[in-house]
């Protein structure tokens, strides 16, 4: 055992790094469960997004191109969950899955000719004699772009609900849908707008992924990030600056389960691994056990079908 | 009993049939990953369009790929015995019980599983030899580290991965006595997102040569990313990586073994039968040792493969302990294949603990 | 510009047409997708659809029908009901997980005493695993209101983390070689989850199946509870009024499906499949709920959308190995189903008009 060889440096910036794919994916779900959606297609949605970026950037030979295009087909293909739970009233559960399930597929069929490919290399941060300064150096300057942009993501999408316009609306359907109608607000049209967000941002995740952590592309690569990300929305209590945190907290595990094996300490793989969900659920359990504080976060109206009758 | 003798007839009813029809002889592949992995499933269909370059229109060759071991792959053996495969590889551990049982139900179509130790009067089990080529591995890996770390991704604790890791310290000690193993378990054959970051890890704390015994490309790209760090292919050549990270590589060949076993059907000679070969009978190739390596290095390289090639040299020779100390083989003694094939401990001087 | 007008009630000739409706349209879309990779698209569906059931072949693939399908079957059911109740088990994966590795781990500490009563004890272990497994978002719920669907979905990951610790540990077949799973329990005679009839595909899973279609049935019809889960489920509030106790709703319905879950996976593990294994579960309880919806959470309804399930999967796997079809193009087939079903949804419940153009969905 040699405790030594980990370095607490290089542990947070490669956590940030490892966090990044789940961090733009929850951030994006966050805002499509705060419009009373919940869109179990998060993982569908990803590895498009994985798929379509990586050959969007191995086409043109840009990565920004890449990313670009990994939004877009993340929003896409969220539209057809848009269109089945919006416009035919289907059951977002149901939906959601089915669209997990079909992502899967049609990326694996768009994937076969790019596997064993390397992509153009990413945009890395590195300023001179600033990328170099101890400790703070590798932690804040020295990354790729996709790091600093689900940052700022975050940061925008704390903004947009707490101060602006359209956050109160978007919370609003999220609420109670009949009273935003009743408002006459467009309660479809917002949440539609908030899936295909949801849909760009987990495209954007997929794609941090395919270009730059692992950089590559397989068949059914995300392995399950979906659904990490899902747990991390309910973990932060709807919260986007707690995303940021729960995101850290997933993608540390991970890091530092390597890490202790690594240097030599025995440690049972599997429960340090299912920690985190244990976390998700006492942290679920503490925020509901405390209702008046829950129910300024949780969205009243999350996973019911609207239908305005008149 | 009944439905076995409708199964057997079925599939005699379908041999004489296919028989008087063409000459045609049906080979079919069970995958457990998609073809497109360029790794395990990879090789094993690049096994299978040998097969067909080899014997043309004589044979006809088709594969269901991802297969789920358990009761989908008894199933699509099946399908493939009652649609007149004459010779069906399955290429997972995981498929061991089902091929014992659709063999059961077929006796006249012949079974080819890999990796397993079960057998039956049509069921034989083939696998190779990796660890020969790890030998090779360690061997450059102790000559090139600066640090004296390296890092090694394990997949399952298993004896064919403790095999692997115990080979290659070995022969990474010999050339360098202050080599150190660091062994991360992914837990994983492949997922390239947790080899990535495995890698990663082992390159922070110090390793500048990174093994792996999982099949995915992704370790590859974290060293080249990295700058100053070595690797090595696994399963497939993963050539696109050379002439560095990637030094070279063990590259599983299954083509002539598949073209051998067609062919024994054709004739009528199959017979079942247990098959462990390695780099000699060319079933564990060693991919081009690149130009990153010093010459002298690749040389000793070579003189080693060579020697394991022509089976001078074993590569468990002692003396060699076992990590409590206590002693496995003596001078000049080789490891008996049941001792290699049961392997749950690591050789003495690995410094980590083994799981479980 | 098309309207919706919600149904007064839903309409039964719909209910039978729509999904005639969406496997035509299924047809139809994966023909073209099949047709783009250079396939046969006729000869491709025909093989999906009508090869498992009436080919040369089919005297086989019935019976797999069945094995591929009860435990769909049995998992959709018991869900079903929380779902009429408004009550959202999404978990039922792990429970599923959890119920194998009751019965087995039961069965593997036996080893290799040969008894009448080891099987009946793993049937009931089986289901008292899944439903204690359920129980923990069922007491958090009654408890402390705690969401139902977050706690069950995380608790499928603890699940999975359990398995691999058994397969690679405690259960691990100490003859394996150190290989991860445990022993065979289809060679452990008083274990072994075996054909009723050789060939038939018929297990006990089956059977339970069956029996849970039927009490689903009843109880849903007849019975006093199942009025209760219907009134829940179309108006919370007249519920309350009814003096209806929502949180002996809430423990029946995680505990009932977490139960039949548990069931599934122990007669899975038991038979068909046999071992503890990392890869062991193969997300059956994540399908079982798209086909309780395609089922329309009817009971019935869902013992064909089960078979329906199977279908596409066995079928598939005929396709890849005679078409040389990508197993990924099957699943996309699979999803596509899956969205035109849940569309047409739409038509048994709402009546489509036209419009004047002022009123807009």
């Amino acid at each position: 055992m040699d405790l030594s060889a980990i370095n607490p440096t290089l542990l947070v910036a490669s956590l940030m790094v490892a966090s990044t794919p789940i961090l733009l994916a929850a951030i994006g779900e966050l805002v499509v469960e705060k419009s009373g959606i919940l869109n179990l297609g998060v993982e569908g949605m990803m590895i498009i997004g994985a798929i379509c970026g990586f050959a969007a950037a191995v086409v043109t030979g840009s990565p920004m191109v890449g990313f670009l295009c990994a939004a877009i087909g993340g929003a896409a293909v969220s539209v057809i969950f848009a269109v089945l739970t919006q416009y035919f009233l289907s059951n977002q559960v149901a939906s959601g899955l089915a669209l997990t399930l079909f992502g899967l597929g049609l990326s694996a069929m768009i994937g076969q000719s790019y596997v064993g490919i390397k992509p153009p290399t990413t945009y890395k941060l590195d300023l001179p004699l600033i990328s170099d300064v101890p400790i703070l150096g590798p932690i804040l300057f020295s990354h790729d772009f996709t790091v600093y942009a689900a940052l700022v993501l975050v940061l925008g999408v704390w903004w947009f609900l707490k101060y602006t316009r359209g956050g109160l609306i978007l919370r609003a359907v999220g609420e109670s849908h009949d009273a935003a109608h009743a408002l006459g607000y467009k309660v479809v049209r917002v949440r539609f707008m908030a899936i295909m967000f949801g849909g760009a941002c987990a495209g954007l995740g997929g794609a941090a992924l395919s270009l730059v952590r692992v950089p590559q592309w397989t068949e059914g690569m995300t392995a399950g990030s979906g659904w990490i990300a899902l747990a991390i929305v309910v973990f932060a209590s709807w919260k986007p600056e707690r995303v940021l945190l729960g995101a850290y907290l997933f993608g540390g595990v991970a890091i530092l389960q390597l890490n202790l094996q690594a240097a030599g300490v025995s440690i049972p793989v599997e429960y340090l691994s299912m920690s985190p969900y244990l976390i998700t659920i006492v942290v679920l359990v503490a925020m509901s056990a405390n209702r008046a504080k829950s129910a300024l976060n949780a969205p009243a109206a999350l996973g019911r079908v609207f239908h305005a009758s008149r | 009993m009944k439905f076995k003798s409708i199964l057997a007839g079925v599939a005699l009813a379908i041999t004489a049939a296919t028989g008087s029809l063409a000459e045609k002889t049906k080979v079919g592949f069970v995958y457990v990953g998609p073809v497109t992995d360029f790794g395990w499933t990879y090789e094993h269909d690049q096994g299978r369009k040998a097969v067909e370059a080899a014997f043309g229109d004589k044979v006809e060759t088709f594969y269901v790929e991802s297969v789920p071991e358990g009761p989908d792959s008894e199933r699509v053996m099946t399908d493939m015995a009652l649609k007149g495969a004459d010779l069906i590889f399955t290429t997972s551990f995981g498929y061991m019980d089902p091929t014992i049982n659709v063999a059961a139900k077929f006796p006249n179509v012949k079974f080819e599983h890999a990796t397993g130790y079960k057998q039956a009067d049509n069921v034989s089990v083939y696998s190779a030899r990796f660890y020969e080529g790890r030998a090779v591995q360690g061997h450059i890996a102790g000559h090139m580290t600066k640090s004296n770390i390296v890092g090694y991704i394990g997949s399952f604790p298993i004896p064919e991965v403790i095999r692997g890791i115990n080979s290659a310290y070995i022969h990474a000690k010999d050339v360098n006595p202050d080599v150190q193993f660091k062994i991360i378990w992914a837990y994983t054959w492949f997922d390239p997102t947790k080899e990535a970051d495995a890698a990663k890890v082992l390159i922070e704390q110090g390793a500048d040569v990174v093994l792996q015994h999982t099949d995915s490309t992704a370790p590859q790209a974290a060293a080249q990313a990295a700058g100053n760090v070595i690797t090595f292919g696994q399963a497939s050549d993963m050539a696109e990586y050379g002439p560095k990270p990637r030094v070279s590589s063990i590259i599983d060949n299954w083509g002539p073994y598949y073209v051998a076993r067609t062919q024994a059907v054709m004739d009528g000679t199959w017979a079942s039968t247990s098959t462990w070969d390695g780099i000699g009978a060319g079933m564990v190739g060693i991919g081009e040792i690149t130009s990153a390596v010093p010459t002298d290095v690749k040389a000793s390289a070579e003189a080693l493969l060579s020697r394991l090639r022509d089976g001078s040299y074993h590569a468990f020779t002692g003396p060699v302990n076992k990590q409590d100390g206590s002693a496995w083989l003596a001078r000049g003694e080789t490891a008996d294949d049941g001792t290699l094939a049961g392997m749950g401990f690591y050789v003495e001087g690995i410094d980590s603990e083994m799981p479980n | 510009m098309l309207r919706l007008e919600k149904r007064p009630s839903p309409s039964q000739t719909w209910a039978y047409l729509a999904p005639v409706l969406a496997v035509i349209a299924t047809m139809i879309g994966g023909g073209v997708m099949f047709a783009l990779l250079g396939k046969d698209p006729f000869e491709a569906i025909r093989i999906i659809f009508y090869d498992p059931l009436f080919s040369e072949f089919a005297w086989y693939y019935r019976p797999q029908l069945l094995i591929k399908g009860a435990p769909l079957v049995l998992i959709a059911i018991g869900l079903s009901m929380g779902f009429r109740a408004g009550i959202w088990n999404i978990g039922a994966e792990g429970q599923y997980i959890i119920g194998a590795l009751f019965g087995a781990g039961f069965a593997l500490a036996l080893y290799p005493t040969e008894s009448p009563f080891i099987f009946p004890s793993m049937i009931l272990l089986g289901a008292l695993g899944g439903f204690l497994w359920a129980m923990i978002p069922a007491l958090l719920k009654t408890k402390f209101g705690t969401n139902e669907i977050l706690v069950s979905l995380m608790l499928v990951y603890v699940a999975e983390q359990l398995l691999a610790s058994m397969s690679l540990g405690l259960m691990k077949n100490p003859e394996g070689f150190g290989f991860p799973g445990s022993r065979n329990l289809q060679q452990y005679d008083s274990a072994h989850n075996a054909e009723i009839w050789v060939g038939s595909g018929v297990h006990m899973g089956v059977v339970f199946a069956l029996m849970a279609v039927i009490f689903a049935y009843v109880l849903l019809a007849r019975h006093q509870l199942g009025f209760h889960i219907r009134l829940t489920g179309e108006s919370p509030k007249a519920a309350r009024f009814a003096g209806i106790n929502p949180n002996r709703l809430i423990i029946f319905c995680l505990g009932s499906s977490g139960a039949l879950a548990g069931l599934a996976g122990m007669f899975e593990i038991a038979g068909p499949s046999g071992q503890v294994n990392i890869a062991f579960n193969s997300g059956y309880g994540f399908t079982a709920i798209i086909v309780a919806f395609l089922g329309r959470l009817n009971p019935l309804g869902i013992m064909l959308a089960g078979l329906l399930m199977a279908l596409t999967y066995i079928g598939g796997e005929i396709a890849q190995s005679s078409l040389g079809l990508p197993a990924a193009a099957i699943q996309a087939f699979q999803g596509m189903l899956l969205f035109f079903l849940l569309a047409v949804d739409l038509l048994t419940n709402f009546k489509i008009k036209w419009a004047k153009a002022e009123v807009t969905l």
